[in-house]
């Protein structure tokens, strides 16, 4: 983890209301690990940062000859609210404040069968870097879902580490029609073995949760929640873990015993009472 | 020992109710967990003091979610003390700050005088512990639920209950939420307080207007951050003139300069409370900054800053 100042390299619209930045970040890809965060904050932010999902990290080449390639990170996120919308006004070379890389993220977990990721939306971001290391044993699927075409991102950028992708759409304006967890039943029929790790608005992961339980098939989520510090010290962001009870208080900050938790780990019939968003950095 | 280490600088060390500090800046409980969550971003023996997340005598499971939400220059937070209880206290939190060479102000509560008096028992048995800071603006069960700290009277029963088993310096953090602060501060200097500190978060409110629900699931919640600043400049202002015990500040410190404006109106020290979510190293430069200050201003101690405001 790092508290440190940098700068901006792009930052552009991809998709209506969907921005890319890519952040200059020296020595971040040695931090990382899939599923991770940071917190962001700008000169124009409000007060609090907020946390962003780290989407992938790269090398840019060298503005000379004999310097290093320039390490940097990229986050995508949507503007939902007063902080994302003043991000999207942002440009290269602005200065911006990261805390990072932050949290629990996910297990590679065991190394034989398939191995299947759902996004929906925006919470697309933090499986990449995922897909990444899963790649490099063995064979993945991408079921990505969204609302309408708008809300499918980057499924190219996963075609390309060879990743298998499938698309469905509230709409049917991309792919199939429907929710994608639809497509994730019929995975899991193929292939009973599997381990799912998933990421989206919260009716989704409930719905991939019940699937999932259904067939016992391992399954890790990354949550989001409103958090001040990121840290672990506000205590803002927590979640009921399994087991919990007043009397016996099981809560997990969402900032470091998260985001990316393990299905076993959490209290499903409270879940969804749980409404606290953060601003964009998944759904 | 300190002094010798930097003998050409200004010194910045105060003392509170017999708790020396190298220098007066500190968190404030609940922005800074129990040390251990800062460690990695700052060196923790270079603060004044660690004071950590206020205690019960039983672990508390704290308000459902939403409990936090950003207002202009603050946030409103209703955490409802989530806390490990004093047990799981000494059992996982203490063994870290016993290795710091800075003192540890145990912020606690209860929600009965019984309570209080059984928590400030179980602390004073501590040695690790400096000293303890004592949150009365919690609902007193037994009373209807009013406020310990926002009457006069109870404020005074519960911090001379307190007194009465605990054998460590006693600071009391005050809640602004009342009609003249320096009642309850006089209250609670004659019920034996060694040092007051506030002020403590406004009570306050905020509505999200697309689905006309209030932005936090207890309804109302705390303020705090740069938004209450000037409050709270005031209330410390009044409260030095009204009592003779060491004063703390507390409210929106952000910078050296914010931190210097309460040390100015005379309080000995101060905390730092939302910064620390906004910048982990916030109290670190603030100390760098309230150094630089004094070197510029020509002081050779603090001490000499504390209380100087003129009027």
């Amino acid at each position: 983890m790092k508290d440190f100042k940098t700068v901006i390299l792009s930052n552009q619209e991809i998709s209506p209301g969907y921005y890319r930045m890519r952040i200059l970040a020296p020595g971040f890809g040695a931090l990382a690990k899939p599923g991770q965060f940071i917190m962001f904050r700008s000169q124009m932010s409000p007060l609090l940062r907020r946390p962003f999902g780290i989407f992938r990290i790269g090398f840019l080449p060298p503005d000379c000859e004999g310097q290093p390639p320039k390490e940097y990170l990229e986050i995508l996120y949507k503007v939902v609210g007063r902080g994302t919308a003043i991000m999207q006004e942002l440009h290269q070379g602005d200065r911006v404040e990261v805390l990072g890389p932050l949290g629990r993220g996910f297990d590679p977990g065991r190394p034989e069968g398939e191995k299947i990721l759902v996004g929906g939306g925006i919470g697309l971001v933090p499986l990449y870097m995922l897909a990444e290391e899963l790649m490099r044993s063995g064979s993945v699927r991408l079921l990505m879902g969204g609302r309408t075409r708008d809300d499918i991102l980057a499924v190219t950028e996963f075609e390309r580490l060879g990743v298998q992708t499938y698309v469905s759409t509230d709409d049917g304006s991309l792919g199939e029609e429907g929710f994608v967890t639809q497509a994730l039943i019929r995975a899991l029929e193929k292939s009973p073995d599997a381990t799912v790790y998933a990421c989206g608005p919260m009716p989704m992961i409930e719905a991939v949760y019940q699937i999932c339980s259904s067939r016992g098939a391992p399954l890790q989520v990354s949550l989001e929640a409103l958090m001040a510090c990121g840290v672990g010290a506000c205590l803002g962001c927590v979640v009921k873990g399994a087991g919990h009870s007043d009397e016996t208080p099981r809560y997990l900050c969402t900032c470091k015993e998260g985001p990316v938790f393990r299905a076993e780990q959490l209290d499903w019939s409270r879940l969804g009472e749980e409404n606290g968003y953060c601003e964009g950095c998944k759904s | 020992m300190m002094e010798s280490l930097r003998p050409k600088g200004p010194s910045l060390a105060v003392e509170i109710a017999g708790i020396k500090m190298k220098n007066p800046v500190m968190p404030a409980s609940g922005t800074f967990g129990y040390g251990e969550e800062y460690a990695g971003y700052l060196d923790l023996e270079t603060l004044g003091a660690v004071v950590t997340k206020g205690l019960s005598l039983r672990p508390k499971a704290g308000n459902p979610t939403p409990r936090i939400t950003e207002t202009t220059s603050g946030m409103l937070n209703a955490i409802g003390l989530q806390n490990v209880g004093i047990d799981g206290f000494i059992e996982y939190k203490l063994p870290f700050l016993r290795e710091i060479n800075t003192p540890v102000i145990v912020n606690f509560f209860g929600n009965t005088l019984e309570e209080y008096g059984e928590v400030a028992q179980r602390l004073s048995d501590i040695p690790e512990v400096a000293g303890v800071e004592l949150n009365i603006s919690c609902p007193n069960v037994k009373q209807g639920g009013i406020v310990f700290g926002t009457d006069a009277a109870c404020a005074h029963e519960v911090v001379a209950h307190v007194r009465k088993h605990l054998r460590k310096p006693l600071i009391v953090k005050l809640t602004p939420n009342v009609t003249d602060i320096t009642v309850v501060a006089r209250a609670v200097e004659e019920a034996g307080a060694d040092a007051i500190s506030c002020i403590n978060t406004i009570t306050g409110m905020a509505v999200d207007v697309r689905t006309r629900r209030p932005r936090l699931a207890n309804r109302t919640g705390g303020l705090s951050g740069p938004a209450i600043r000037p409050i709270a400049v005031r209330m410390v202002h009044q409260v030095v003139q009204a009592v003779k015990v060491p004063v703390i500040g507390i409210g929106g410190i952000v910078e050296a300069a914010d931190a210097l404006e309460f040390l100015i109106v005379g309080a000995t020290a101060v905390q730092v409370g939302t910064a620390n979510f906004v910048n982990p190293t916030a109290m670190s430069t603030i100390i760098a900054g309230i150094e630089k200050f004094l070197v510029e201003e020509d002081i050779d101690d603090i001490r000499e800053l504390i209380g100087s405001l003129e009027l």
